[in-house]
């Protein structure tokens, strides 16, 4: 769809017809204190010249560094051939259509998204979208409430190991809403959600429980005998999950004796480039019953009146046009650029493909781990993990790793902030995109490190010895 | 013209009350309103035993076009719910007075009924709009 922008004649020609004199008059009703005022720090504009060479400058700052950092967000190979079709013109807009709006190649394309993405999770139903795993498993929450009517307590029981930032997200967006997220405390040796820790709620009124597969430590769970705890206390099972990940793992329809009831995630692996953190795109599948409190939209395959297969927009009646306050959600879009390439990235990579990429990925960060690990630095939990795994360190971190920022290495990600009984704790990862060489030169460093900081003169002593 | 029948209260949101002997109340939505919904796809209806307060949202019906609440034309407590609607959506639009019901109630003032319009306003609340 292209988006041609209005020329000062059209929009004169427009206020003529309306029989208006400006644009601010459309506005005047708006009381003038509501109103921001001007936009004073925008920049005047510049030449095409000036934004490439503005953009190359900060493009520049940024180092490439060599990425160990996951937690949450993960550079994977993407092949040339994914965006070389996204930015086709009949793909390439940052605008997602109406229904009335959309062509039947979008429809098309995001019928197939979803199609890959309830095969990917063993589910039966997948929206177009959402904004992002945040955002995504907000709206989980929001819809499991609607959903288990057995249960009026609106409580939620979130582990302290789902990703910290989805945590935050989901309590800006469902605690007004009277809705009580109660956290679950991790097992201190495995880093995993023990069962013994949903015990103590045994027999309570429960709404949901939510499950990160793996969680953000990168530990796996014990998934099943989760699933069916909460099911057997009348909880749904919302399954945060990574979506490589899944095409390895036990895909969230198939937990436990019954199933996960929603599944929610970050697209991002799937063909989106890590970009400075953003725009990325979350996903929703959901077991059919729970289909009518699903958020956003989903695309069907029907056929016109003379029966050719045609696609449109389906199970509307509940989205923000029609429903308004009643709607299942007011802060939802499908992320249209994104799906586009992820579903061109899964069709190029196929089930198989996706496969050997979680496994390249698991096997690359198993010889980091082995590779870090010394007399200093060792593995914090004791539990199987998947593409990334907590080291923890028995020098001061901060001084650890600021000579590796300086080699352009970007060592991992510090837990103090999020966690601060995790202080000197490094969560690491090591996608298919690291080479033995990448793996070596990180060891090599921090050895370097290490011997310099803990060498004669220096009163630090190995604690972990 | 939609059907109105006498024996029958009806609400300014569209819903119609039927008094029953054992005192309790059957609701549902009128003729009319089914057929400004169109073709219902989906019908979700309260749990028995829940607590209603007159006017406030308890049924929501769906069509291809729209889901719209239906609302307790009087305070009570829910007796039954037409749970048979989850798969037959249509009986709504087929029998709207019939086996389109949505829900038994035991109200909880059995005069408040009285303080709803008869067939005949309705119908001229119904032009009236």
């Amino acid at each position: 769809m292209p988006f041609v922008p209005h020329t000062e004649q059209d929009v004169r020609d427009m206020l003529g017809v309306i029989g208006v004199p400006d644009i601010e008059t459309l506005f005047d009703e708006i009381p003038a204190a509501l109103r921001c005022g001007e936009l004073n720090g925008v920049p005047e504009a510049l030449s095409e010249q000036q934004v490439s060479r503005l953009m190359s400058r900060r493009a520049a700052a940024d180092g490439e560094p060599l990425c160990f950092i996951g937690a949450g967000a993960y550079e994977h190979h993407i092949p040339a051939a994914v965006w070389q079709i996204v930015t086709r013109g009949e793909f390439y807009s940052a605008y997602t259509p109406y229904q009335a709006e959309a062509s039947q190649g979008t429809l098309q394309l995001i019928y197939e998204f979803q199609s890959m993405m309830t095969a990917l999770t063993a589910m039966d139903v997948s929206n177009a979208s959402l904004y992002d795993g945040a955002s995504a498993l907000s709206e989980a929450l929001l819809m499991a409430v609607r959903s288990n009517r057995k249960s009026s307590s609106r409580r939620v029981l979130m582990p302290v190991n789902v990703h910290p930032a989805y945590r935050k997200t989901a309590h800006a967006i469902v605690t007004n809403q009277d809705i009580d997220l109660v956290e679950v405390a991790y097992d201190p040796l495995g880093g995993h959600t023990a069962l013994d820790s949903l015990k103590a709620h045994a027999g309570e009124d429960i709404t949901a429980l939510v499950i990160q597969q793996p969680n953000f430590f990168g530990v796996l769970e014990e998934v099943d005998e989760l699933t069916d705890w909460a099911h057997a206390n009348g909880a749904l099972v919302i399954a945060v999950v990574n979506p490589v990940a899944t095409a390895l793992l036990k895909p969230p329809g198939r937990w436990g004796t019954e199933g996960a009831d929603i599944v929610v995630g970050e697209g991002q692996p799937l063909g989106v480039p890590l970009s400075s953190g953003g725009p990325y795109f979350g996903f929703m599948c959901a077991r059919q019953q729970h289909v009518r409190q699903m958020p956003g939209r989903i695309v069907g395959r029907t056929v016109d009146r003379d029966g050719r297969t045609g696609y449109t927009l389906t199970l509307q009646a509940r989205e923000q046009h029609i429903r308004r306050s009643k709607a299942t959600s007011n802060i939802c879009t499908n992320q249209g650029l994104l799906v586009t390439a992820a579903t061109i990235h899964m069709a190029l990579l196929g089930g198989e493909g996706l496969r050997r990429v979680a496994l390249a990925c698991h096997a690359n960060t198993r010889a980091l781990v082995e590779k870090l690990g010394n007399d200093y630095i060792r593995p914090r939990f004791n539990r199987p993990y998947f593409h990334e795994a907590v080291m923890s360190s028995a020098l001061a971190l901060p001084r650890l790793l600021r000579p590796l920022y300086a080699h352009n290495l970007q060592p991992g990600y510090e837990l103090a902030g999020d966690y601060p009984e995790l202080a000197d704790c490094l969560l690491v990862c090591a996608t298919e995109t690291k080479t033995e060489d990448d793996l070596n030169l990180y060891r090599d460093h921090l050895a370097r490190v290490i011997e310099k900081q803990t060498s004669a003169g220096c009163p630090v002593q190995p604690k972990m010895a | 013209m939609n059907e109105t029948p006498d024996d029958l209260k009806y609400s300014k949101s569209h819903e119609w009350v039927r008094v029953n002997d054992d005192g309790t109340v059957t609701i549902g939505v009128t003729d009319h309103a089914q057929a400004q919904l169109g073709d219902l796809v989906y019908v979700e209806v309260p749990d028995e035993g829940r607590e209603l307060e007159a006017e406030e949202a308890c049924a929501v019906v769906e069509s291809v076009k729209a889901a719209s609440d239906v609302y307790a034309p009087l305070a009570g407590t829910v007796a039954a719910a037409n749970e048979a609607l989850a798969d037959t959506p249509e009986a709504v639009n087929n029998d709207a007075y019939g086996d389109g019901w949505l829900i038994r109630l035991k109200p909880a003032d059995a005069a408040a009924v009285n303080a709803l319009m008869s067939a005949a306003e309705y119908q001229a609340f119904v032009e009236s709009e």
